[in-house]
C-alpha cells in the first residue's frame, strides 16, 4: 500500500513535474509566438485592406496562394531580397572586426575600463539614434561624409540619395553597433580563455596568426556560436535603420524584406494585410533556415556531453 | 470640451468626469480629430461659438496626433466609432466608403444647398453619386519663388499670373549658370515629386488626362503620357541634386537661403518658409506655367474633410455640427485662424495674406478643375507606385523605358482591362 503510493508519488515528480514547470513558458509561447505564426500564414492566403465592417466582420476575401504568385514577379520583392542577402552577407564583417577590437581592447592599461565602455557605447544606445547619427553623417550639402568627399574628388557624394550605394551605406551604420555587440561577447569569451594554454603555446613557438588560429580560437567557439546566431538575426530582422535612414527609398532601392513587409501591410499606402503577411512568411522561412541549423548544432552539442 | 489623449489620464479622467456632470441635460456629439496646435485651436473655437447657438448640443473633440490618427482611424470606426471623423477627400476616403465605416450625408447637402455653395468641391466628396465627406476647407498648389535669388542671378521676378515654359526653362539656364538651383524639393517622402508631376501632367494634357491616369485609365506608354515624362525630362536637370535624400523642409531651407530660386509647393510650406526669415516682400507665389497653349487651367488644392460614422450614436445632431462646418461663416473663421481656403464659395478670405488671396485667385480663376493631389486621387498602391516611378526618373531620367514598364505592369495588374 505504501509502496503504491510512493511508485505513484515517482510517478507525479517525473512525469508531471516537468510539464508544471515548463507550463508558463510554454503558454506564452504559445499565444505570442505559435499562434501568430499561424494567424500570419492564414492571413497570407487573404486578400484584406485591414478593415472589420460596422458589425465587426472580416471583411477579406479568401485568394488562394494568389499573393505568393504576385510575389514571384512583384521586382520590390526582389530588390528586398537581394538587399537582404547584402545585409547578411556584410553583416558578417562584424565577427573579425569585432574580435580584432576585442583582443586589442583585452589588456590591463589604466582606464581600459572606460575604453572598453566607449567601445561599447553604440550598442547601447538605440538603433533610432545610430539612424539619425548616420542620416546626418551621410546628409547632402552638410554632413561631415558629404564634405570629406567633396574635398577629395570634388563632387559630393550623397550615399542615401544614390540607388546604388544607399543599402551600402544603412549597413555601415548598422555594423557600428552590431561590432560593438560582437565585441562584448568576444572579451567576455577571452576572459576564459586557458592562460596555461596558451604559455604552453608560447614555449612551442607559437605567436600571431598561429596563436590566434590554433589556441586562442578554438577556444572561443562558444562565442564565435552566439555572434554568428546575433548577427544573423539581427541583419535578417533589420528595420529600424532602413526605416529611420530613407524609408526604403530613393524609389525603394533600400527595402528589405521587413520594412517590404511593414509597408505593405502597415505603411501609409499598404494596408494589404495579406500581402503583407505573404512577405512576412517568406521571411520566416528564411530565418528558419537558420534557426534550425542552429538548433541541430545545439541539439548535437548536447547528446556529445 | 476637448481633452487631449497625450495628457496625463487622471487629467483626462478628472476632464471626462467634470464633462459629464456638466452636460447632463446636453446631447453629446463626440468627433475625432488631428489638428497640430494652430487649427485644434480653431476648431476649438468653432466649438464654442456653435455650442453658444446650439446650447443644447455639447461637442466633445478628442484630438490624436496626425500621424498616429492615420492608423488610429482604423480601429476607432469599427471598435469605439465616434460620431465625427477628420479624414481626406476622393480616393482617400473610398476605401471607409466602401467597407461601410463612412455615413451617407447626401441630405445634409441637399437641405443645405452646398451643392451650389460647395460646387468646386463636389466631386470629391461623391462616391457612387452619394456624398458621404464635408470639406471645410483646402490649399492651393504652385510655384512659390525666393525674390533675392531672382535677383541675384539677373532673373526678371514673375508675376502672380506666371510665366510661359519656355521663358522659365530659359530663366533655369540663368538660374544654373549663376549656380542656384531652379527648381528644389526633398522627395525622401516621394509626395512633394508628385506635385511637381501632376503639375507638368496637368499642364501638358489637362485636368482629364490627370484623372484618367490616377484611375488607372490611361497607358504609361501613351503618347500622352510619354509627352508629360518629356517635359519632365527638360525640368530635371535644374531639380536639386540628391533631393532624394532629404525631406521638404530641408529642401526649404536651400529655398530659404537662396540656393534655390523656385519652390514647388503647398500653401502650408509658408510657415516654413517665413519661420526660416523671409517676408512677403522676397517670397513670391505664381501658378505653374502654362505648358500646351490653349489648355484650361487646372490646380492642385487637396481638401480636408469631416466625415459622418456608420457607428455615430448620435447622427441627428452630428448632421447639425456638419451643415454648420459647411457654413461660410464657420469656414471663414477656421481658415483665417489657419491660413488656409475655404471650399465654400460665399465665405471669405482674409485681404492681408497676399499668398491667400493669391490662392484663392488663382482657384477661382481655373476653368480645367481642380485636382485633389496624386496620392489622393489614385489608389493607394497605385499612388505610391507611381510616386516611386517619378522620383526615379527625376534621379534617373535614362531609365525612362524601365520605369514605364514598370509603371505599366502595376496598372495592368490593378486595373485589369
Amino acid at each position: 500500500m505504501a509502496q503504491a503510493s510512493q511508485a505513484a508519488r515517482r510517478w507525479n515528480q517525473r512525469t508531471l513535474a516537468p510539464w508544471l514547470f515548463l507550463a508558463p513558458g510554454l503558454f506564452m509561447f504559445g499565444v505570442y509566438v505559435l499562434w501568430p505564426i499561424i494567424q500570419s500564414v492564414t492571413l497570407s492566403f487573404y486578400d484584406w485592406n485591414g478593415l472589420y465592417n460596422q458589425d465587426g466582420e472580416f471583411t477579406g476575401t479568401f485568394v488562394g496562394t494568389a499573393n505568393y504568385s504576385e510575389l514571384m514577379t512583384d521586382p520590390a520583392f526582389e530588390t528586398s531580397l537581394w538587399n537582404n542577402l547584402k545585409w547578411l552577407v556584410l553583416y558578417m564583417l562584424a565577427l573579425p572586426i569585432g574580435l580584432f577590437i576585442a583582443i586589442f581592447l583585452n589588456q590591463t592599461v589604466t582606464g581600459i575600463r572606460l575604453y572598453k565602455s566607449l567601445f561599447f557605447f553604440p550598442f547601447v544606445i538605440s538603433q533610432v539614434v545610430v539612424g539619425l547619427i548616420f542620416a546626418w553623417f551621410y546628409a547632402p550639402n552638410f554632413g561631415l561624409f558629404y564634405l570629406l568627399t567633396e574635398s577629395i574628388t570634388g563632387k559630393g557624394t550623397a550615399i542615401l540619395a544614390d540607388p546604388d550605394l544607399v543599402t551600402y551605406g544603412i549597413i555601415a551604420a548598422g555594423l557600428w553597433p552590431q561590432i560593438a555587440y560582437v565585441m562584448i561577447l568576444y572579451l567576455t569569451g577571452l576572459n576564459n580563455v586557458a592562460p596555461d594554454q596558451i604559455e604552453a603555446a608560447r614555449l612551442d613557438g607559437a605567436k600571431g596568426w598561429r596563436m590566434l588560429w590554433y589556441v586562442v580560437l578554438p577556444q572561443l567557439r562558444p562565442a564565435t556560436f552566439i555572434a554568428v546566431i546575433v548577427t544573423v538575426i539581427g541583419a535578417l530582422r533589420s528595420f529600424d535603420l532602413v526605416s529611420i535612414m530613407t524609408s526604403g527609398g530613393p524609389f525603394g532601392s533600400s527595402r528589405v524584406l521587413s520594412y517590404y513587409m511593414f509597408e505593405m501591410a502597415l505603411g501609409e499606402f499598404g494596408f494589404r494585410m495579406g500581402y503583407g503577411a505573404a512577405i512576412a512568411v517568406v521571411l520566416f522561412a528564411i530565418m528558419m533556415i537558420f534557426i534550425s541549423g542552429f538548433i541541430w548544432k545545439m541539439w548535437r552539442d548536447e547528446k556529445e556531453r | 470640451m476637448v481633452h487631449k489623449l497625450s495628457g496625463a489620464l487622471t487629467l483626462g479622467a478628472a476632464l471626462l468626469l467634470s464633462t459629464s456632470a456638466f452636460a447632463q441635460d446636453k446631447r453629446v456629439v463626440t468627433w475625432n480629430a488631428d489638428y497640430d496646435p494652430i487649427p485644434l485651436a480653431a476648431a476649438e473655437a468653432l466649438i464654442a461659438d456653435f455650442e453658444a447657438a446650439n446650447p443644447e448640443i455639447d461637442v466633445q473633440l478628442t484630438n490624436f496626433d496626425h500621424e498616429a490618427y492615420k492608423n488610429a482611424i482604423r480601429n476607432f470606426l469599427t471598435a469605439d466609432a465616434p460620431d465625427l471623423a477628420n479624414w481626406y477627400a476622393a480616393n482617400r476616403m473610398r476605401p471607409f466608403v466602401e467597407a461601410g465605416l463612412f455615413a451617407d450625408i447626401s441630405d445634409v447637402w441637399a437641405n443645405n444647398g452646398l451643392m451650389e455653395s460647395l460646387a468646386a468641391s463636389v466631386p470629391s466628396s461623391t462616391i457612387d453619386g452619394k456624398q458621404y465627406a464635408i470639406p471645410y476647407t483646402y490649399y492651393q498648389w504652385g510655384i512659390y519663388y525666393n525674390r533675392d535669388a531672382y535677383a541675384a542671378a539677373g532673373v526678371e521676378v514673375p508675376g502672380p499670373e506666371g510665366v510661359n515654359w519656355e521663358t522659365f526653362l530659359a530663366n533655369c539656364e540663368k538660374f544654373k549658370a549663376a549656380s542656384i538651383d531652379c527648381v528644389t524639393t526633398g522627395s525622401s517622402a516621394l509626395w512633394p515629386v508628385a506635385g511637381i508631376f501632376d503639375y507638368v501632367s496637368l499642364r501638358t494634357n489637362g485636368y482629364q488626362f490627370h484623372s484618367d491616369l490616377a484611375a488607372g485609365k490611361v497607358s504609361w506608354t501613351s503618347p500622352e503620357a510619354r509627352a508629360v515624362f518629356e517635359n519632365l525630362g527638360k525640368l530635371q536637370p535644374f531639380v536639386t541634386e540628391n533631393h532624394a535624400a532629404i525631406d521638404w523642409q530641408d529642401a526649404a531651407a536651400i529655398f530659404v537661403q537662396g540656393k534655390a530660386a523656385n519652390y514647388v509647393m503647398g500653401n502650408f510650406a509658408v510657415g516654413v518658409f517665413k519661420e526660416g526669415g523671409m517676408t512677403n516682400d522676397n517670397l513670391g507665389f505664381m501658378v505653374f506655367p502654362e505648358i500646351t497653349a490653349g489648355i484650361a487651367r487646372a490646380e492642385e488644392a487637396p481638401t480636408d474633410t469631416i466625415h459622418l460614422t456608420s457607428g455615430a450614436k448620435n447622427p441627428e445632431d452630428a448632421k447639425t455640427f456638419l451643415a454648420y462646418m459647411a457654413s461660410p461663416e464657420a469656414q471663414s473663421k477656421w481658415n483665417t485662424a489657419v491660413g488656409q481656403l475655404p471650399t465654400n464659395k460665399n465665405a471669405t478670405v482674409p485681404a492681408d495674406d497676399p499668398f491667400l488671396t493669391a490662392g484663392f485667385q488663382a482657384l477661382s480663376t481655373s476653368t480645367g478643375g481642380i485636382a485633389q493631389f496624386w496620392d489622393r486621387d489614385a489608389d493607394a498602391e497605385y499612388a505610391k507606385a507611381g510616386m516611386e516611378g517619378f522620383q526615379r526618373f527625376l534621379v534617373q531620367p535614362e531609365a525612362l523605358e524601365e520605369i514605364l514598364a514598370q509603371l505599366e505592369a502595376t496598372r495592368t495588374r490593378l486595373f485589369p482591362q
